[in-house]
């Protein structure tokens, strides 16, 4: 069979020194009953590498991933330099685990060390763990951590203009636990969040606010930490597009408790929206009511520099029931790809790139000035949100002719019908906002025409 | 392994010593070596209200978590707040520089009911046994 | 261990961490940002929006630097890739090379989460096919795809307990986990506002059904069980065990953590099963990545289809689709439809081996791990005489004399080149060392492999100070934790940042 190795001779031998009459006899404890219903005869026969890179390539092939497509909406598309993938897909670092051993494993724990130290510096803030599994349940680790920080407080204030996967994460995982509150904080018409009542927050163990938000908008943490901090309140901001940190005030320079975010702009691919990889930064002085692993650094019994995993009595192998979150793994392979991609681009890479989002989506919303108008005034990075009439209409026509014009807003919010969402990156060259602003602008003049006729 | 008479002693390997109303808490000798090295300390907040055998504070060692529960009731009026910063003072100094609170005592009768050095002995030797 | 200066050991060249790297203003990748146009961000971010600190902090180096430091850095890592990593309960097998390829094809790599589903068909026919693969292995109808991973799965299997019971007007309170269990079933029922009641085992390993009836009542929500458990025994009561549960109101939940040991021999489902969470990274062998990812879907009995979360997978004329019409969800446990990657690399392995080949790859771990109890039980006593399935635990009692313990065993056997079993766990077994061969290492390693436990308990007895001193030969030696944990040093800070 493939990939195991023995043979019948081999087989013999092993059974003789167990003592065993046949592998069968090994299972022989399992009660009978179950044996008889276990076979899986029923299943499909196994191909060779051949046959089944065959199958996988033609169901590659119905997925039309070569589109043109303005989404974003939590997912980015951005370029991988090659060196990225060949480095962090070493078998090494990909076949290895938890590093239970560190002296056989500083390459993952370094590289982790390193990891946390770059999002530390990304996002401003103190620390950051070694990893959680997407931005949406690293907002949820933060709220429950903001109710071990402020126990008591029966509220969670969450802005509805979080990307709603992160509110509805944030609420499964809340449901059961007894006594806190989920409160959605409305937006204004600039896309922003008007902060909530000082006696709302008082109430509160957190305020989350998106940052930039789902409508791409980049909402104002310093003076959002300001007041929440005024009633004892934490402060919370969750990127879905790591890459704006790279221009934006960082959250620990506005003040913000907690700062999460999903990295998977930071070099790794789309991959239908998994595995990402969830970002959780915070203060030195919570550090012990962090989820997840932490790598910290020592010495070895010669002095010489060295990495281990640290703090692991918050964790579930230690606290059990007590623990600060029940992950036991932290996306690992991302965590060193992600440290990978930030250091081949650096400061001054990641700076470029994060430029070249901003201005392209700004001018991607100037070649669209005849198509719509912007629905929001705020400030934004790579989206933003177009208001046109006939939106749904436009947006099929558009896909008719091969471009996902962004993502129908109403789907996720039905006061937002006639508006798209869409989103510019460094993989969105000149020609093709042009065939953007072509398919809605000319069915826009079809559709004036049309309304003429009848007129 | 140190077990000073003039100290009394609970079953969760707690110290108490008694002065004017107040009692000074920590863990025995036996106790910071069963755990090992400690790494972190967590105390209760001064002016907290603490009942009898209720969670006084938590010691952490590297692979290890355990509560340390009140030997007695009462209201905390000092912690030893050197012990956020060198924790290995319960390990290097457990009847001196690594105690933990101090507690106004609710009832003097607690202190009663508490071993003394003899009878801790006695019960080291029959948990060992 | 001093070496002579300027004689490095062959292949492990020291490298610094990369922001000690570099130079300032190096840079290894960047791109135009004037290309389309556009306004500067002065012009468009106000300045209390504006970031102003040159991204300081990230380091400066050039593609060789990079390609050279984490080169460096991988080359100090053992892994499944390297050598035998026998680690208990994580199933470290071999990762076919070929579900690396697959996963790496732009037709799954480049796909947004978010293109219509019409778009997308190859991924979710992908999804649909490995969901039925799971239903005829598991014996269970439902399933999500959506957990990130094991620990993820078992959060998610427990909202839906909890849903259904308070669908039934009560939540319950109490979940019921065995003494073994793995720390994130106690974890996880404690973030779904759970209490945890933990039973132990007989002196066999195993759980007598008695014990359970004992602890169970109207407050009980489920009981979590892992079959075979974590000492590698399969929970033969496990029949009589969910009946009982089931006469109590309660769902019984079935950590699928070991279900590489049941391919073919026996169906959760058939158990009494309501609830299983798969790892895929162990039974189905996506790469382990140095702590993930992984991916955890569930397996649910027909009475908790209805909570299962959203989006699920329906098909119609037009072909597969997302739907949210599922009124008893729990919703979202994570953004969009799961580590997807995993997803694919675990179904080319489904189809390399089909049904056959599943039955076979429990077969040889069960055998590879019997014989490893055959070889090793005259020198390291086992935790229970009970028949073991796909792993099996010693423990360190006759040591006791030597002064040597579990953990240097471990530590010696870095020295020969394995990696170490886990140790001082299930908590219930003092001195715990659980060996997990996994199916895909042949006769010649374990063999190898045995002659190195055999060598280092002689060495325990003989020159105990050599194996508690260990490792020798490594990278680095014994590492201090105390100090890490005592004095966090969690990152690297730049020499001249303004501290705070």
């Amino acid at each position: 069979m493939r990939y195991t190795p023995h043979t019948s001779a081999e087989i013999a031998a092993m059974l003789r020194a167990i003592g065993a009459e046949s592998v069968d006899a090994l299972l022989a404890h399992v009660p009978e009953a179950l044996r008889a219903r276990a076979s899986l005869a029923a299943l499909p026969g196994g191909m060779d590498e051949r046959a089944m890179r065959a199958e996988l390539a033609a169901l590659a092939a119905r997925n039309r991933a070569d589109g043109l497509a303005f989404l974003g909406a939590g997912a980015y598309p951005h370029f991988i330099p090659a060196a990225v993938e060949q480095i962090a897909g070493r078998a090494e670092f990909a076949t290895a685990y938890t590093p239970y051993q560190p002296e056989v494993s500083q390459g993952t724990l370094q590289a982790t060390f390193e990891f946390q130290s770059a999002i530390a510096a990304l996002t401003g803030m103190e620390v950051a763990n070694a990893g959680m599994y997407d931005g949406a349940t690293a907002a949820a680790e933060a709220v429950l951590m903001t109710q071990r920080l402020r126990p008591g407080r029966p509220l969670i204030l969450v802005a509805r203009a979080l990307h709603p996967h992160y509110r509805q994460v944030i609420a499964t995982y809340l449901a059961g636990i007894k006594d806190v509150e989920l409160v959605e904080v409305p937006y204004g018409p600039d896309g922003a969040t008007p902060l909530p009542t000082a006696e709302q927050l008082r109430r509160a163990s957190c305020l989350v606010l998106g940052y930039p938000n789902v409508f791409g908008v980049v909402e104002d943490l310093t003076r959002a930490a300001e007041v929440v901090h005024g009633e004892d309140c934490l402060l919370v901001s969750a990127t879905a597009e790591a890459l704006a940190l790279a221009l934006l005030r960082t959250p620990g320079a506005a003040g913000v408790d907690v700062a999460i975010a999903e990295g998977q702009s930071l070099g790794l691919p789309l991959g239908y929206g998994g595995p990402g990889l969830g970002l959780f930064a915070s203060r030195e002085r919570f550090v012990r009511s962090l989820p997840g692993r932490l790598v910290g650094e020592t010495v070895d019994v010669h002095g010489r520099r060295g990495y281990v995993l640290t703090l692991a009595t918050r964790e579930q192998h230690i606290r059990r029931e007590r623990a600060t979150s029940n992950i036991c793994t932290n996306q690992g392979l991302c965590a060193v790809q992600v440290v990978v991609y930030l250091s081949l681009l650096g400061r001054h890479g990641l700076a470029s790139v994060a430029e070249r989002n901003l201005r392209g989506a700004h001018a991607l919303a100037e070649r669209l000035r005849g198509v719509g108008t912007l629905r929001f005034s705020g400030p934004y990075f790579n989206e933003l949100v177009l208001s046109l009439p006939d939106a749904r209409r436009r947006w099929q026509h558009a896909l008719g002719q091969g471009i996902v014009a962004g993502l129908p807003l109403g789907d996720w919010y039905p006061e937002l019908e006639d508006t798209l969402l869409l989103c510019a990156t460094e993989l969105h060259d000149a020609a093709a906002m042009d065939r953007l602003a072509a398919a809605l602008g000319a069915d826009a003049a079809a559709s004036a025409a049309r309304a003429g006729d009848r007129a | 392994m140190q077990i000073p008479e003039t100290l009394r002693y609970s079953e969760e390997h707690e110290w108490v010593l008694v002065e004017d109303g107040v009692a000074t808490i920590g863990i025995t000798d036996h106790a910071q070596e069963e755990l090992g090295d400690i790494v972190f300390v967590e105390l209760p907040a001064i002016g907290a209200e603490i009942a009898k055998s209720a969670t006084l504070g938590v010691v952490e060692s590297v692979k290890a978590v355990s509560d340390v529960y009140a030997p007695v009731s009462g209201t905390v009026t000092t912690i030893n707040e050197a012990l956020a910063t060198k924790p290995e003072t319960m390990n290097e100094d457990p009847y001196g520089a690594g105690w933990m609170v101090k507690v106004a005592l609710a009832d003097p009768g607690d202190v009663g009911a508490l071993m003394t050095a003899q009878q801790y002995r006695d019960f080291l030797a029959r948990e060992q046994a | 261990m001093s070496r002579p200066a300027g004689v490095l050991r062959y292949g492990l060249l020291p490298e610094p961490l990369i922001f000690e790297r570099g130079a300032p203003g190096r840079t290894g990748a960047t791109c135009d940002p004037t290309e389309v146009g556009g306004p500067a961000p002065v012009d468009v971010l106000p300045a209390g929006l504006r970031r102003d600190d040159g991204l300081a902090g990230l380091p400066e180096v050039s593609e060789l630097d990079v390609v050279r430091h984490f080169t460096r850095l991988s080359q100090w890592n053992l892994s499944a890739a390297t050598t035998l990593y026998p680690l208990g309960s994580c199933t470290m097998k071999y990762n076919p090379i070929v579900n690396e390829a697959i996963v790496r094809s732009p037709g799954f790599a480049a796909l947004h989460p978010l293109l219509p589903d019409a778009w997308t068909q190859g991924a979710l026919e992908l999804m649909d096919r490995l969901a039925g693969f799971l239903r005829a292995v598991s014996g269970l109808p439902g399933i999500s795809l959506q957990p990130a991973a094991g620990a993820h799965g078992e959060l998610t299997g427990l909202k839906m307990v909890r849903a259904y019971h308070a669908d039934r007007g009560n939540p319950r309170h109490r979940v019921l986990i065995p003494a073994s269990a793995h720390g994130t079933n106690p974890a996880s029922a404690a973030l779904c506002g759970y209490t945890v009641t933990e039973m132990p085992a007989n002196d066999a390993g195993i759980l007598e059904v008695e014990t359970v009836r004992a602890h169970l009542g109207p407050d009980v929500a489920a009981m979590m069980i892992t079959n075979p458990n974590t000492i590698g025994l399969f929970e033969r009561n496990i029949q009589a065990i969910a009946e009982a549960v089931r006469e109590a109101g309660a769902l019984l939940y079935c950590d699928g953590a070991n279900m590489n040991a049941l391919l073919g021999v026996a169906k959760p489902g058939d158990m009494g099963a309501d609830v299983l969470q798969f790892n895929l990274h162990k039974t189905f062998s996506t790469p382990h990545g140095g702590g993930g990812p992984g991916a955890g879907p569930v397996a649910v009995s027909e009475r908790l289809e209805p909570y299962l979360p959203t989006p699920r997978l329906v098909r119609d004329a037009s072909g597969l689709r997302w739907s949210e019409d599922f009124p008893k969800t729990i919703g979202r446990v994570r953004s969009f439809h799961g580590n997807v990657g995993m997803l694919v690399r675990a179904y080319g392995y489904l189809r390399t081996l089909g049904g056959d080949g599943l039955t076979d790859v429990t077969a040889m771990a069960v055998l590879n791990a019997n014989y490893i109890r055959a070889k090793l039980a005259d020198v390291l006593p086992l935790a229970f005489q009970t028949p073991s399935l796909h792993e099996c635990v010693f423990t360190d009692r006759d040591l006791d004399a030597t002064g040597a313990h579990t953990l240097d065993l471990a530590k010696r056997l870095l020295d020969y080149g394995f990696f170490a079993p886990t140790i001082y766990f299930p908590l219930v077994v003092p001195g715990a060392i659980m060996i997990e061969p996994t199916e895909t290492e042949s006769k010649q390693t374990l063999d190898e492999f045995i002659a190195a436990v055999r060598a280092i308990v002689a060495e325990a007895r003989e020159t105990p100070e050599l194996v508690k001193e260990a490792p020798h030969a490594t990278f680095v030696g014994r590492l201090d934790e105390t100090r890490a944990a005592r004095r966090p040093v969690l990152r690297w800070k730049p020499p001249t940042a303004d501290p705070g």
